[in-house]
């Protein structure tokens, strides 16, 4: 029992650590920021690099990793998140998204992926009270952090620059009217928070002993969470909610096993949001502030399509390239018309409703264990497994994230991600094995097993899809969802139900999530639950900001670009995913609002 | 005749600050009644209480027979009430002409086959779904009712045809200020609502931009639309009301026709009771 919670003070204490990084830069920059996940691995290494490699002691080690880690943050700052914050907060959190990728590869390149083994720097387990076994390592830790949180809330509250930085994140254009240098204050919030994660990320392996670069994913999705479930911007809540999750999950594994613990993490994090939207010390406004200058969602027109590109995208999309392409381009073509049928959907809730739902891998998942399971155990054709493995996902999905449709601003996504990986967990609960075998479409008793023959089925749903969007967008209900997305108090002025049409969007995307899950599972026959994973979420969001977030056949632009890139960068497999990281933040630089949305 | 808005001890409060304390008045059909008050006296708390944005903790709202202050903000658009906001909120992403048909939302039925369960929380997916089956395969009836929406959408565009007519198709972001207002006026309207609330209609508007929304209020007026007015600037205020109600700290501290209460010396003190002091003190 009280082992336990040693354990979950530990964990909590990494976490708090983290989410004081990712709030403090959310109070400043209003920027949600993927990158710091990245600093968790990267400090990790650093550490196994300078000890281990190096044979620097602990202590000299320790200052190294902030510094190099501090560093960094200074560059990414500099070079990507500053610059591009001024345009949509979304195009900002795509781009730290793109600066953690580019951060763990290069880590890879330099450390490898390998799990290294973490030298037993401080002893873990030679003291105790009563029954009670702890280490000297324990308490350094334990120590350092609340040193460092006594010495960061003593700055804030009381240095000259402390309070800069939070009158910066009370109101950034005061801030600048009373002469606070903002983008210095931006900078030094981002070197504290990046020196943060790479304490957290010392401790991380410190206390599970082994690190590989990309080891910070888990620590700061979580970390992450506990920000939000404290109150994005509020420091204390960050810590608060560090230590709750902590000390939740470490309960969590001794009663159930480590294979509920994303689930109870996510729990926890959408019954506070629930009851509390704004996070346990974050506050919401009773009616939120009219805009001025417009809303969340991207200023910008589509760009004039000519009548003649539909017709000839149609041709040569769906007669010409399966005729002529060979096997290895027909390959890549399905794995961009699936994305494509599964982000054109998800227009519908990202663009429309307003809703950037960060965990579409869930419904992507239920489809693809209904259609698996339907064709495979009770031998139903493909032709009908398709829809209903895309009205399983959408029930399903609907039915759980009911719950989170009044969380508000950025909140309603962290739901909806907590939402889409309890869904994931859940299947790896039941069914960890993953499925083989599964049967591949016929027709007329011929199997569809060619790349061609996939190529031309996920043409037609696509086709379908698109339809069914565009016939969506250009109708009635379709303004009313955008209305929702636009601005929710006019809209329930207006006496649009706003939390309904959320739901219906989001319900609309699933099944389209449901229907791409299931194409994927026929063609890879095998599925199992790691396919299914946040990275598989991000790329459904990048493919729709990447088009443009309310533009259909943008996600079909977007999926081209981002699948079909990855691609093309495959003669240098070190470099793909750095060079992609690249890709996406130029064009969040030169096409904040989408590559086919000309900027206003 | 029974009063279109009958409001009775309304009280709200923020953290123990009394901002609408017991504030009683009607609106009559064909009124039009306007709130003026020094800032902070609880006027655009009225109208959020009123319009169902903020849930009032006492008190009673009646919308011609049916008693409102229980209800979410969207049933009080469907039972009749429709506004505007202060600085003005638009639909930024959709056009001029979708706004205005957003705000057609509640009066639309073919559209809405199964309307009426929307507010029954087991059967909402039921009302829509239903709408979802008329968006994507149509049904004859909503292509009728597409021709009366196309119709009204282009009468409401008509009333400021000079401002909005060539802007029909552009997104809102797009508008200079003082068409966001009229655009958000005309999706107001279109529903046709018993009352209209409107919110400083001419805030941050300059003397022809107001005289001309002073020009469509009296136009309105002459139709016969019953409306609810928040207003600083006091010389339309008085060319429009029937009736002016004065709030201060939250109460009503006079009303009655407009030249009555610009006589009244509760209002004069009101409007400049505390300066008058200052300077005397200064003095």
């Amino acid at each position: 029992m009280l082992d336990t919670l040693v354990a979950g003070l530990l964990r909590g204490n990494v976490y708090a650590l983290g989410a004081v990084g990712i709030s403090l830069v959310f109070g400043v920059m209003n920027v949600v920021n993927f990158a710091q996940f990245s600093f968790f691995g990267l400090g990790a290494m650093l550490a196994w690099f300078f000890v281990a490699q190096e044979g620097l002691p602990f202590w000299l080690a320790l200052p190294l990793v902030l510094v190099v880690c501090a560093g960094l943050g200074l560059l990414v700052n500099v070079a990507v998140v500053r610059p591009l914050a001024r345009f949509l907060p979304l195009a900002a959190m795509l781009s730290t998204y793109a600066v953690s990728q580019i951060l763990d590869n290069a880590s890879q390149l330099a450390f490898t992926a390998q799990f290294r083994v973490f030298p037993k720097v401080l002893p873990t387990s030679n003291l105790h009270v009563g029954s009670m076994r702890f280490g000297t390592s324990d308490l350094v830790m334990l120590g350092v952090t609340a040193t460092v949180m006594l010495g960061m809330s003593a700055f804030l509250r009381y240095g000259k620059v402390g309070q800069a930085i939070r009158a910066t994140a009370q109101d950034q254009e005061a801030a600048l009217q009373v002469g606070i240098p903002v983008g210095l204050v931006q900078h030094l919030s981002f070197v504290i928070a990046s020196a943060l994660g790479g304490l957290a990320g010392v401790f991380v392996s410190l206390y599970v002993g082994v690190a590989n670069p990309t080891s910070g994913l888990t620590t700061g999705m979580t970390a992450f969470v506990a920000a939000a479930l404290g109150g994005l911007g509020s420091l204390v809540g960050a810590v608060v909610g560090g230590f709750v999750l902590g000390i939740v999950e470490a309960f969590g594994i001794s009663l159930a096993g480590d294979t509920a613990r994303q689930i109870i993490v996510f729990a926890v994090l959408v019954v506070v949001l629930v009851v509390r939207p704004g996070g346990l010390l974050g506050k919401v406004p009773l009616i939120a502030t009219e805009p001025l200058t417009g809303t969340f969602l991207g200023k910008g027109r589509p760009l004039r399509v000519p009548r003649w590109v539909w017709p000839a995208a149609f041709v040569l999309g769906g007669i010409v390239v399966p005729f002529v392409a060979d096997d290895y381009v027909l390959t890549t073509g399905t794995q961009v018309l699936v994305y494509a049928v599964i982000a054109a959907g998800f227009t519908v809730t990202a663009g429309q409703a307003g809703v950037v739902a960060l965990g579409q891998a869930g419904p992507i998942a239920i489809g693809a264990y209904t259609s698996a399971l339907l064709t495979l155990h009770l031998h139903v054709s493909f032709w009908v497994a398709l829809p209903v493995a895309g009205l399983v996902a959408a029930v399903i999905a609907s039915i759980l994230s009911s719950p989170v449709w009044g969380v508000k601003g950025h909140y309603v996504s962290i739901a909806t991600l907590g939402v889409g990986t309890a869904i994931v967990a859940v299947i790896q609960l039941v069914l960890p094995q993953g499925i083989y075998g599964i049967p591949v479409p016929t027709w007329a008793g011929t199997p569809l097993s060619t790349p061609r023959a996939y190529y031309l089925v996920d043409a037609g749903v696509l086709a379908l899809t698109l339809l069914v969007t565009w016939r969506l967008r250009a109708s009635h209900l379709g303004k009313v969802i955008s209305s929702v997305g636009s601005d929710e108090v006019a809209a329930l002025a207006s006496g649009v139900r706003v939390r309904d049409y959320k739901a219906l969007a989001f319900a609309v995307s699933a099944f389209f999530a449901g229907i791409g899950g299931s194409l994927l599972a026929h063609q890879y026959t095998y599925i199992d639950p790691t396919i299914f994973t946040m990275l598989m979420s991000l790329l459904v969001v990048t493919i729709v900001i990447m088009g443009g977030v309310s533009l259909p056949y943008g996600a079909v632009v977007g999926s081209l670009v981002l699948i079909g890139a990855m691609e093309l960068l495959r003669f240098t497999p070190e470099l793909r995913i750095i060079a992609y990281g690249l890709v996406l933040i130029l064009v969040v630089r030169f096409r904040p609002g989408g590559i086919l949305v000309r900027t206003a | 005749m029974t009063a279109v808005l009958e409001v009775t001890g309304l009280r709200r409060h923020f953290a123990g600050l009394a901002a609408v304390d017991g504030v009683s008045f009607t609106v009559g059909p064909h009124e039009v009644v306007s709130i003026i008050g020094p800032n902070g006296s609880g006027k655009t708390t009225t109208l959020n209480l009123v319009t169902g944005a903020i849930p009032a903790h006492g008190g009673s709202i009646v919308l011609d027979g049916t008693r409102i202050d229980v209800a979410d903000p969207a049933r009080i658009a469907e039972h009749g009430i429709a506004r505007t906001f202060q600085n003005g909120r638009v639909f930024a992403a959709l056009s001029v002409a979708d706004n205005v048909e957003v705000g057609l939302h509640t009066t639309l039925r073919a559209h809405r086959p199964f309307h009426r369960l929307s507010h029954l929380v087991g059967l909402r997916w039921v009302a829509l779904l239903g709408e979802l089956v008329v968006a994507v395969v149509g049904t004859p009836a909503a292509r009728r009712e597409r021709r009366a929406i196309d119709a009204t959408v282009a009468a409401e565009i008509e009333r400021f045809e000079a401002r909005l007519g060539p802007r029909r198709d552009d997104p809102a972001y797009s508008l200079s200020y003082a068409n966001r207002r009229r655009t958000e006026i005309a999706r107001a309207l279109a529903p046709r609502p018993k009352l209209l609330v409107l919110d400083e209609p001419t805030a941050g508007m300059n003397p022809s931009e107001t005289a001309e929304v002073l020009g469509q209020l009296l136009e309105l007026k002459a139709e016969g639309q019953a409306m609810l007015l928040v207003e600083h600037k006091l010389d339309l205020v008085m060319t429009v009301s029937d009736r002016v109600i004065v709030m201060d700290g939250g109460r009503i501290v006079a009303q009655g026709a407009p030249d009555e209460v610009r006589a009244d010396p509760a209002v004069i003190e009101a409007y400049l009771g505390r300066r008058r002091v200052a300077a005397e003190e200064r003095a």
